[in-house]
């Protein structure tokens, strides 16, 4: 029984072995120069400005693909244009006490909106921050001015234009919800964003 | 006070000066009564009896009571003295005269009065004429002796100078009664930059109400206060004229314009600005144009204040992760760290004697007040256990500090001396008061 079965794997080894080999073989790349050489075969430069052409028709590509993806996904995820919106208003940005570093959940979040942003290249945006109502006022309007940066260089670093984002920072005056415990205050310390006209 | 009037008391002042002057001349330099390192561990006695009417007019009778009264309220109100029961006077001035001829100073001695205070007041033909004299009786000296006179019927204004003058003369130093305090109210209608007088009297409003406002900063001059208003929906920095009320935009460059601190010349203040995309001070021109850039690091620099020479520059800043303190000097562009102890410390104010910086810090979840030595480092707690006290700023002769506190719910203003003993309400109303700065020192 034993013996039976070595036989069979060591088959099954060998089988395997040689149709690697003979994929690989296969695949083997012609050396270097090879295929220039080779008469009847042509090569020729592209001109700039039918590489520029090209690449504008692959982004644009791009572009419908992706813009085709979301309005599925948002169709998938029975979303409306104006929901998609909504959705965008509402969506907050959340951080910890005294702090303005994106937490992973809130570079998920600010993925979202870059996606809508990208889908919606007509609109501008303010960002906000805001603090929770520990620490003291002036600190807080620095520190509300330093998450509503951190988020505006985010979205920037994918490619949005910065001259579509505006922050602002309300420091602890506009809480979300009142209250003085740490859910509060978690809710509290966060960017949010508002449409604006367009600079 | 009009300003006509205050020339003229400090006309009559001088004349008067010249009658005790030979007097006054001999110990002016001696200021023993108030130990200065450690004024209020040690309060002085002072008995301040009710004035004495000098004519027969009926009016005066109140004022002579009044006017006592609004002295030693005055004066208890520094933390320097304790003041004596009238029940324990041995003598009345009132009756007896008010001069060194009339007085006993043995009756002064034996209940422990180790100054006396005698007033005089004569009204007449709508004039108002109050004398005051400081004795020691100890020593049966006259120490001060003033004389006021004034057409308006202005018996604060002549108590609190001449309580400006005891003090001056006890201590050294200006006293902080012609002193105001500018802040924050905020109730239905918004908030407003108020000012009311160093005992929370006078209580003016001097801009519209509005939903956001902070950091309400003196100019040295005393002739307008600096603050940020988002007006137009976004936090910029305004003037706004003492006398004429008149609001001026000053300075609105993209992304918050925060935190002025004018340096005591007036020729030009710091604020933090962020239009470079990130929260730096500025030094900026009296005009809000850029001078220079006084911060370099990455993060939050807010909320500096100058010390009294103007050579160097507290702030926040969280380049070390949280909110500390540090000292920047101008000239060599030098920055050294200040605070250590505590994860969040915030809202210095430089003291006017330039050698302690006040500030509020943050330990187990409650903000407190502190004094940093800014030499030696060393940090003395002032306020604890009683709700977050905030803002703190001292008054001229760096005698006190003016804070927010929300010790009995919301925040309301409070002040102590430098030493955090006296803790008492200035304002007792409603709404809620914030980010208080006392006035500076009238240049001389």
């Amino acid at each position: 029984m034993l013996k039976k079965n070595h036989i069979q794997s060591l088959l099954l080894c060998m089988l395997v072995l040689s149709l690697v080999m003979v994929v690989s073989c296969g695949k083997q790349a012609p050396g270097p120069g090879e295929a220039a050489d080779q008469p009847g075969m042509t090569e020729s430069e592209l001109s700039d400005a039918e590489r520029a052409a090209r690449e504008a028709e692959r982004q644009a590509a791009i572009e419908e693909q992706e813009i085709e993806a979301r309005r599925k996904a948002e169709q998938e995820a029975g979303l409306t244009a104006a929901e998609a919106r909504q959705q965008f208003v509402n969506e907050k940005v959340y951080f910890g006490f005294d702090d303005s570093a994106l937490s992973p959940e809130a570079r998920d979040a600010l993925r979202d909106k870059i996606e809508w942003l990208r889908a919606n290249p007509d609109r501008c945006v303010i960002i906000e921050g805001h603090c929770d109502e520990r620490g003291t006022d002036e600190y807080n309007l620095a520190l509300g001015s330093r998450r509503a940066e951190s988020v505006k260089s985010f979205i920037v670093k994918s490619g949005i234009d910065a001259s579509r984002l505006s922050t602002i920072s309300y420091g602890e005056e506009r809480p979300a919800v009142e209250g003085s415990n740490e859910e509060a205050w978690a809710k509290n310390r966060r960017a949010e964003f508002q449409f604006t006209r367009c600079r | 006070m009009k300003k006509s009037s205050r020339v003229f008391f400090k006309i009559i002042a001088c004349a008067w000066i010249l009658v005790f002057g030979a007097i006054c001349q001999t110990s002016a330099a001696d200021y023993d009564y108030i130990n200065i390192s450690e004024p209020f561990s040690q309060k002085v006695p002072i008995a301040v009896p009710v004035f004495k009417s000098m004519s027969v007019a009926p009016e005066e009778e109140q004022i002579a009571r009044d006017a006592a009264g609004q002295l030693a309220e005055a004066l208890a109100y520094t933390g320097y003295f304790k003041l004596i029961d009238h029940g324990a006077f041995l003598e009345r001035p009132a009756e007896k005269g008010v001069t060194m001829e009339a007085l006993n100073f043995k009756n002064w001695r034996d209940i422990g009065a180790e100054l006396l205070i005698t007033g005089g007041v004569r009204y007449e033909a709508g004039v108002l004429q109050m004398e005051f004299r400081l004795f020691d009786p100890f020593r049966a000296e006259l120490l001060v002796g003033k004389r006021y006179t004034s057409p308006a019927d202005d018996v604060r204004q002549m108590v609190l100078r001449f309580a400006d003058q005891v003090i001056a003369r006890l201590t050294g130093r200006q006293g902080l009664f012609d002193s105001r305090i500018a802040f924050v109210m905020g109730d239905a209608d918004g908030k407003a930059v108020y000012t009311c007088d160093f005992d929370g009297r006078n209580l003016r409003r001097l801009t519209k109400p509005q939903p956001i406002v902070v950091g309400p900063a003196w100019h040295p001059n005393l002739g307008s206060i600096a603050y940020t208003a988002y007006t137009d929906d976004r936090p910029e920095i305004y003037t706004v004229n003492i006398s004429s009320q008149e609001v001026t935009k000053l300075v609105d460059f993209e992304g918050i314009n925060i935190t002025p601190a004018w340096l005591p010349d007036g020729s030009g203040l710091a604020a933090t600005l962020a239009f470079e995309g990130d929260e730096e001070i500025y030094l900026l021109t009296r005009e809000g144009k850029v001078d220079k850039r006084l911060t370099k690091s990455w993060g939050v620099d807010v909320s500096p204040s100058f010390s009294p020479d103007g050579k160097r520059m507290v702030f926040v800043s969280s380049r070390s992760g949280s909110p500390q303190l540090y000292v920047k000097e101008i000239s060599s562009g030098r920055i050294r760290r200040l605070t250590y102890e505590g994860r969040y410390n915030t809202q210095p104010d430089w003291s006017p004697g330039g050698d302690r910086i006040v500030y509020s810090g943050m330990k187990d979840g409650s903000i407190d007040i502190y004094v940093v030595d800014v030499n030696t480092g060393e940090v003395s707690r002032l306020t604890r256990q009683a709700g977050d006290n905030e803002a703190p700023s001292w008054s001229p002769d760096g005698s006190m500090i003016v804070f927010s506190s929300t010790r009995t719910g919301s925040s309301r203003l409070f002040v102590m001396t430098a030493s955090g003993t006296n803790q008492r309400m200035l304002l007792d109303m409603d709404g809620k008061q914030q980010l208080p700065d006392w006035s500076p020192a009238r240049a001389n």
